[in-house]
């Protein structure tokens, strides 16, 4: 498939990699020696640095233990919510350290979904996807049903559930309440969504909704994936960031990195030599 | 199958040892059935001693305030009015505080923090209700006087030391629903934006609703029977007076004070009565609480 190139010396990923298309992008997040981990634990993350262009599907991919989905964490800092966790280094959006924010309102920009659907069980359809707008303090009915409408449609889901709005949302299937988490994470109108391996738990017709949902919403938002899904990865996302043992090993096009990747653990990985 | 196969399933030794398991089967079934006629046994022996109040005066024993030992005239009222004031008391008093204990010694407290309160919260349930009735009339009847009740005993210091018996109940196994709210739940309400208090509003609490309920009936239950604490400072007055730092009477509390001394048998018939009123509210009590934990279970 690829032939092993020179080992030239690994590029710097937002110069050099991506600048043709990078020129133009905004950078929405960048991530700067970013080191993370758990009680007790050796390091997970071991100074990682990226950057996430505006209105772009990054996809990270790597094997198991690598660290992809403590880096997404890190992004809206649900990294915390798990007693004992820490993290040093910097993440910038709008020009401040998201580290150094209050989660709270960080977490209002940017939002997330996770691996397993899990919408509210004691709440409707519509109100799961009100959830986050109720919590920011509106109660108009009329800007709620909106909301939850518009939400709706642009996770492809309103078709589904516009006669059941009421019904609660676990009683959807699999891929729906996947659907239905995505409009509630979408409803607050975040900057970037951050989506955790969002269809290992669906069958792949319901990952194929998502995937085309993902492509439609960049157009909005800025959208950050990890996936053990290589060809995933390459279906949605403009840009892959590979990691491995807690390192970023590279950063580029996303059709760069499948055909000519840059580094032989890049190459390793995608020809299916490991992980 | 060969000969020597079936002659060797034939030798496994088998038929001694069923003849064990069914004699351990028989056993440990009448133990059971023991449970079950102990429990009709006593409903039984209840309804039978007091037949002649209820023949005496009817389902109208039930809502009559008219207690006169000396002249055979029996209503029930005062005592129902009574276990009911007080039992309502002590939940309006414990449930605000047990769960917002348990919140916080879910959500907040550092784990070696939890857990030494929790210890603590389980000895508060293991003391004598005896003890806690001494308290009572060593701290909080004077308490109560100072705070303006005429006697210091009364239905609400009866409610405040029932509060103090059922606390635990509430706080333990609210804390323990608490800990059943699946982590991506939370993590979902987080990733929203949400403060951590409304993480527990939004989504701990409401997920925890029917067991929190299922608590709250089990104290409930408690709180009804509870016999010496109460009878040791509600003030012992078979009367119904709405002012709650008045004293009162409950059930379990005439039952105690009286039936050594009931002179008649439609005194002690009447008292028998009680008894079995106090038992038909617990039993559906707790049978409620039961089915809500039930439900709880099944969902999780």
């Amino acid at each position: 498939m690829t032939t092993t190139m020179d080992m030239r010396p690994m590029p710097l990923p937002a110069e050099t990699t991506a600048s043709k298309d990078a020129a133009e992008a905004k950078i929405a997040m960048s991530v700067r020696n970013l080191k993370a981990g758990y009680a007790g634990g050796a390091p997970v993350l071991k100074g990682v640095n990226l950057e996430i262009r505006e209105k772009t599907v990054t996809a990270i991919i790597g094997p198991s233990g690598c660290g992809k989905s403590t880096l997404i964490r890190c992004l809206n800092r649900m990294h915390e919510a798990i007693p004992g966790a820490t993290a040093d280094g910097e993440i910038l959006i709008g020009g401040r350290n998201a580290l150094e924010l209050d989660p709270v309102v960080l977490r209002r920009a940017v939002g997330m979904v996770f691996q397993r659907p899990n919408p509210f069980p004691t709440m409707s359809i519509a109100q799961n996807v009100a959830a986050g707008l109720t919590l920011n303090g509106v109660h108009d009915r009329a800007i709620l049903a909106e909301a939850v409408e518009k939400s709706l449609r642009r996770a492809a889901l309103w078709d589904e559930v516009k006669d059941k709005l009421d019904a609660p949302g676990v009683g959807l299937s699999g891929g729906q309440q996947q659907r239905l988490c995505i409009a509630r994470a979408l409803a607050v109108e975040p900057a970037i969504l951050l989506l955790d391996e969002p269809c290992s738990a669906l069958d792949p017709i319901a990952t194929g909704r998502i995937e085309e949902l993902l492509i439609q919403i960049k157009e909005q938002l800025t959208v950050v994936i990890v996936t053990h899904n290589m060809q995933q990865a390459a279906r949605v996302s403009e840009y892959t960031v590979f990691m491995l043992m807690g390192e970023m090993v590279e950063y580029g096009l996303t059709r760069k990195m499948f055909t000519q990747p840059v580094d032989k653990r890049t190459e390793d990985y995608i020809t299916g030599r490991f992980g | 199958m060969n000969a020597a196969v079936a002659d060797r399933v034939r030798k496994v030794p088998g038929s001694r040892e069923r003849a064990g398991d069914r004699l351990f089967r028989l056993i440990i079934t009448a133990f059971a059935g023991i449970i079950l006629f102990a429990a009709a046994a006593l409903a039984w022996q209840l309804t039978r001693e007091s037949l002649g109040t209820w023949k005496a005066f009817g389902a109208s024993f039930l809502w009559t305030s008219t207690w006169d030992p000396v002249n055979d005239v029996f209503g029930a009222l005062p005592f129902l009015y009574g276990t009911a004031v007080s039992s309502i008391l002590a939940l309006l008093i414990a449930v605000p505080l047990g769960v917002g204990a348990a919140v916080f010694l879910t959500e907040l407290a550092p784990k070696n923090v939890a857990e030494g309160l929790m210890f603590a919260i389980e000895l508060l349930a293991a003391v004598p209700s005896v003890i806690l009735g001494l308290m009572g009339i060593f701290i909080l009847v004077p308490a109560m006087r100072w705070a303006g009740a005429p006697y210091g005993v009364g239905m609400l210091t009866a409610g405040l030391i029932l509060a103090l018996m059922i606390l635990p109940y509430i706080t333990t196994i609210t804390r323990e629903v608490l800990l059943t709210v699946p982590r991506p739940l939370k993590e979902a309400m987080y990733a929203l934006g949400a403060t951590r208090w409304e993480v527990v509003r939004g989504v701990s609490l409401p997920f925890a609703r029917s067991g929190i309920i299922g608590a709250v009936f089990l104290s409930l239950g408690r709180a009804l029977g509870e016999t010496m604490a109460v009878t040791m400072v509600i003030g012992n007055t078979p009367r119904i007076d709405f002012n709650v730092l008045q004293p009162g009477y409950s059930m379990a509390a005439v039952i105690a004070n009286e039936l050594a001394e009931a002179a008649s048998d439609a005194h002690l018939s009447a008292l028998v009565a009680i008894g079995l009123a106090l038992m038909g509210v617990t039993v559906v009590v707790n049978g409620a609480a039961r089915l809500m934990i039930y439900r709880l279970g099944k969902r999780a």
